[in-house]
């Protein structure tokens, strides 16, 4: 550019073309003003016409912050209606960091009238800073009245603190529920990670942690109601407005008989072991019990590390949900199934076998449990004395093909469609599985060992039960723990009828004079019981130890960790079955015990008070009832943990220390399963590894 | 113009209707920091109409002088002034880190705020200066573009891009007035395009920030955006007639930041609407047209480019502000004059409003047709 040269050729410029052209750009510029201002005028009736409901919504949610009122729980009721899990009202108190006029002091106050703990202090100090000003932060809940109204009273001086009615959760059955409904909690962080729901860290609000709680957590749940606040830019609470309502959860109804699964929790006593009654017509599971359990009531309001510490230790693993996460070898309770198998395949029940005691194979012998034999035994009586040689003969006679087919369609292996996070499948063998899983070859001694429920045969005690429920039936039930009305009616196995009667009445003698559970006769008259007794090793039987004639004595007497497994299958009653029982006493030594059990169980169903009775009179034995029990190893707990404190008196106890040991537990899960909380994460592996410590695969008879 | 002999002739002389529109817009704007504060009149409605008060009288005695009195003080005052924005960028060299302010021990003067009229009052004694035949030569940009570009430079390094830019386009207004070839003006803005790419490389990281988030605010809701977003929903918000006085909640809720200041507007809006807004825009209009008014009647060279530029420089003040405030234009930090809480943008619009009242009374000696 060069403005160096007149443009346009030195036009000349007077003063008074000077003052024309001012005027005329005065005039254009004075327009130019006006027009913007136009421009400014449109644009705000835009903003405040057109846009208007847009910005008004904004400006209102700006303004407007919600703190949420916690849904009452949906209930968990029983079959029948009765309650298993509710909601308690309970006193509870909060409060607004921003009403506070002297937080120390006013802290200082309620630690002193609700008799805090310190560490509910510290969590309270260190949360106040974290919350928005108008978002109430929680002091204590569960209060008991006196603290509760000692607040009220102080409530002049303690501007800020809400005191309020809250609800918690309440498990009347107590640790009888624990595992099959589980319990609630506050949100972990990583619960509000996942689901950024402002619900979860509303205080007093509590999510299902575990069990059915867990599984149905927004079916209970409810929609929560709101208290809109008017609050500033930094979060500082002006003044409150109007709330809406909160919705509660639905109810749960369950297939459990509550008074049956807590007559069985009782009955279980000091045992560790687990339970399972499913209705013959239906599927429905009446009663889920694994033995002891942990009080899911203290559960839900915060477990204490010392409570949870204790749990941890305790080598009847109380913790974990035995029902689904127990696998067990099957032991003998696989006979009548595998008889079954024997009939469907065409062998005849009266084709007899001669057991002498032992079997040989190649240059290894096959016991039978009564080493001077049973002599020449038919099925009937193979069932009834339950006589292993009788059954290593036909295994190899029918090949384990036949055995493990039928186990697998009387729902042993099987995972069922039931909501709980965590199933652990056991394994039913066969060639093609250990091939698979080991790249090994299937031995002669496989087919042997699986033909009477030892080797690698794991269960759970709900597949037992379902077994049981299904040889009953005759249907192939599916079990169900939630009461629906529209379910198919099961369909038949398909088994002769002819077939399952030969095996039922074979299982009614083993209940009977002669049989191996003779002494777990129901007693209620017309009542009787079928069913299969079932031990699983768990030590290894030495040459040694037989040759010496310790082999019986091993099992069922000695270290407790040490002694066999007892199991129990069963149904009752026998002539017209309408209940099916599974239930595995963990180093019971045999399967008596658990017979005894399902006897009862029976006895309840037909005749309450009878059953009852039975039950005070074995209760002092145990030390008293559930509740007593846990109440008293609490203190034994406390009074250990006290002597452990002093550093002298620490040796003596490091034997108990490490006795937590997972005795029970699965082969393949490792230490954490066994003493972590019920785990999170879904343990649904198709075949769990060889048995390990608990169940030592045994060329061996089990004793009966 | 009130003719009374009651009232002295000076106090009749005054134009009254644009101080008493002036008076009104002032008025207002002290209800709208009255609301702003809570329903209070602390912190901020009365120190705001104190000064007003102190800078009003200040205003009255401007008028008072003789346009040659102004025309003689220009160019000692602009060299004053050039000093002084030397030495505030010095001391704010060892102070460390920006400074605007001139700490003069009774008041603390923002010499920039002073070089909004003094640049229009400097260009229009320069092409008063200039014979009429050089208009149209070199000679009548170069020195204009430096005498604009030396105090422009020095306050965008301040740095106060606001303030920069205002003084920029009252100075080529002032140009434009004064007769310089439309080819320039359009020339000027289609070179401004690759200029402007070589600012953009000049600028502080937060003045492209706030370009950036004026071209898309809601890039950072929370964040840079963030003023313009709450400023929008509370205009927005108020609809025609507003929320009501007191009753506004973006700013009672704090959600609007410098409600007081720079988005007072926003403030007003949000309780006195749609209707608040136009009221407002026309009066400052008003104002604005009454100075374009005594330029038209100037017959002074000086007088007619110095009202001409000086009622725009109070035009760029509102339409900058409100434009900003509505979100057509970044957030540069340009006051609203006479309404937002703030000594500076009072005390240059009273200045202004006294120059203009001066010049219009050299005309209209012994009388004239408006006031």
């Amino acid at each position: 550019m060069n403005f160096g040269k007149p443009p346009r050729g030195g036009r000349l410029v007077t003063e008074a073309q000077q003052t024309f052209s001012f005027s005329r750009r005065a005039l254009f510029v004075g327009a130019a003003q006006g027009a913007i201002g136009a421009v400014l005028v449109g644009r705000m009736a835009w903003l405040t016409i057109a846009e208007h409901d847009k910005y008004a919504a904004l400006a209102e949610s700006n303004r407007a912050r919600s703190t949420l009122i916690p849904p009452r729980r949906g209930w968990i009721i029983d079959r029948t209606g009765q309650p298993i899990a509710i909601n308690r009202s309970d006193f509870r108190v909060d409060l607004i960091p921003d009403l506070l006029d002297d937080p120390k002091r006013e802290i200082e106050l309620l630690q002193n009238l609700l008799q805090l703990a310190p560490e509910d202090i510290e969590r309270l100090q260190d949360n106040l800073p974290k919350a928005a000003g108008f978002q109430p932060v929680q002091v204590a809940e569960d209060l008991d009245y006196e603290h509760f109204a000692a607040v009220n009273l102080r409530l002049p001086d303690l501007p800020g603190v809400v005191p309020a009615r809250g609800f918690s959760r309440s498990y009347p059955a107590g640790p009888a529920v624990a595992h099959l409904i589980g319990y609630v909690g506050s949100a972990s962080a990583e619960d509000y990670k996942k689901d950024k729901n402002p619900l979860l860290i509303t205080p007093g609000f509590k999510i299902g942690k575990q069990g059915l709680e867990k599984s149905f957590d927004h079916f209970l749940r409810g929609q929560p109601g709101a208290k809109p606040s008017e609050v500033t830019a930094r979060g500082k609470l002006v003044r409150e407005l109007p709330a809406r309502a909160e919705t509660p959860g639905n109810t749960l109804q369950l297939t459990i008989d509550a008074g049956l699964q807590d007559y069985i929790a009782e009955r279980m006593g000091d045992q560790s072991g687990s339970a399972v009654v499913i209705d013959t017509q239906t599927g429905d599971i009446l009663a889920m019990v694994s033995m002891p359990a942990y009080d899911p009531n203290s559960f839900s309001k915060g477990i204490s590390h010392d409570e949870w510490n204790m749990l941890s230790a305790n080598d009847h693993l109380p913790l974990v949900n035995k029902t689904l996460q127990g696998l067990y070898p099957a032991g003998s309770t696989v006979k009548p199934m595998n008889a079954l198998a024997l009939l469907e395949a065409g062998v005849s029940p009266d084709e007899t076998v001669a057991c002498s005691g032992a079997l040989r194979v190649g240059n290894s012998f096959f016991h039978c449990w009564r080493h001077q034999g049973h002599g020449a035994i038919s099925m009937h009586r193979a069932i009834e004395q339950s006589c292993d040689i009788y059954f290593y003969q036909m295994s190899r006679k029918v090949g384990t093909k036949v055995f493990a087919d039928m186990l697998k369609r009387l729902g042993l292996g099987e995972k069922y469609p039931l909501p709980f996070g965590s199933q652990r499948y056991g394994t039913v063998p066969d060639p093609d599985w250990k091939l698979r899983k080991y790249h090994k070859e299937w031995t002669v001694s496989d087919t042997l060992n699986s033909s009477i429920g030892q080797g690698y045969t794991l269960v759970n005690p709900l597949q037992i039960a379902v077994a049981a429920a299904r040889i009953a039936s005759g249907k192939t039930l599916i079990p169900r723990v939630v009461h629906r009305h529209s379910d198919q009616p099961p369909q038949s196995m398909g088994v002769s009828a002819e077939h399952l009667a030969i095996i039922h009445s074979a299982m009614g003698d083993v209940v009977g004079p002669g049989g191996t559970a003779n002494s777990a006769r129901i007693q209620v008259p017309g009542v009787a019981m079928g069913g299969k007794t079932g031990s699983a090793q768990v030590r290894r039987i030495s040459m040694a130890d037989r040759a010496a004639g310790r082999a019986q004595a091993l099992g069922t007497q000695g270290e407790w960790k040490l002694r066999d497994h007892g199991l129990f299958i069963s149904f009752a009653p026998v002539e017209t079955p309408r209940y099916a029982a599974g239930i595995i006493l963990e180093h019971a030594g045999h399967g008596a015990a658990a017979a005894q059990i399902a006897r009862d169980a029976y006895t309840y169903l037909f005749d309450k008070q009878r059953a009852l009775d039975t039950l005070a009179k074995l209760q002092p034995s145990w030390g008293g009832d559930i509740d007593t029990r846990m109440a008293k190893e609490k203190a034994d707990w406390a009074a250990q943990q006290a002597a452990l404190a002093q550093p002298q008196g620490a040796p003596a106890d490091e034997g108990d220390m490490g006795a937590q040991a997972n005795a029970a537990q699965p082969p393949d899960s490792s230490v954490a399963t066994a003493v972590a909380p019920p785990s999170e994460a879904p343990d649904n592996t198709q075949d769990t590894a060889a048995p390990a410590n608990t169940a030592v695969p045994a060329n061996e008879a089990t004793p009966e | 113009m009130i003719r009374n002999s009651l009232v002295p002739a000076p106090l009749a002389q005054l134009p009254w209707k644009v101080l008493l529109t002036v008076i009104g817009i002032t008025a207002f704007g002290l209800t709208v920091l009255y609301s702003a504060a809570g329903g209070s009149l602390q912190p901020w409605a009365l120190g705001q109409g104190a000064r007003f008060c102190l800078f009003l009288g200040m205003s009255i005695a401007i008028s008072r002088l003789r346009e040659e009195q102004i025309k003689q003080a220009v160019a000692p005052a602009y060299v004053t002034l050039i000093l002084a924005l030397i030495a505030t960028e010095l001391l704010g060299k060892v102070a460390g880190g920006s400074q605007r302010w001139l700490n003069l021990g009774i008041i603390r003067l923002q010499p920039s705020e002073l070089m909004k009229p003094l640049i229009v009052l400097t260009l229009a004694r320069f092409y008063d200066l200039l014979p009429a035949g050089e208009i149209r030569r070199w000679t009548a940009i170069w020195p204009a573009l430096l005498l604009i570009g030396v105090p422009a430079g020095l306050i965008l390094i301040q740095p106060d891009l606001g303030t920069a830019t205002m003084v920029t386009l009252g100075a080529l207004v002032t140009m434009f007035m004064a007769g310089l070839p439309l080819r320039l003006f359009i020339g000027g803005v289609l070179a401004a395009i690759p200029l402007g790419a070589g600012a953009w490389s000049m600028l502080h990281d937060y003045q492209r920030n706030r370009i950036l988030i004026f071209l898309d605010p809601d890039l950072d809701p929370l964040g840079k955006g963030y003023h313009i977003t709450q400023s929008k929903i509370a205009i927005g918000s108020g609809g025609i007639f507003g929320k009501g006085f007191l009753n506004g909640t973006q700013s009672h809720l704090d959600y609007l930041p410098e409600g007081q200041t720079d988005f007072v507007f926003a403030t007003m809006s949000e309780e006195w609407g749609l209707i608040g807004g136009v009221i407002l825009i026309c009066a400052f209009l008003g104002v604005v047209w009454w100075g374009m008014g005594v330029a038209q009647r100037a017959e002074t060279r000086f007088g007619r480019l110095s009202a001409a530029g000086l009622a725009t420089t109070i035009f760029f003040y509102v339409a900058v502000n409100l434009a900003m405030v509505m979100g057509l234009a970044p957030v540069v930090g340009v006051p609203l004059p006479l309404v937002s809480y703030g000594g500076s943008a009072v005390m240059t619009v009273l200045i202004i409003l006294g120059l203009l009242m001066a010049i219009d009374r050299s005309q209209r000696r012994p009388g004239g047709a408006f006031g």
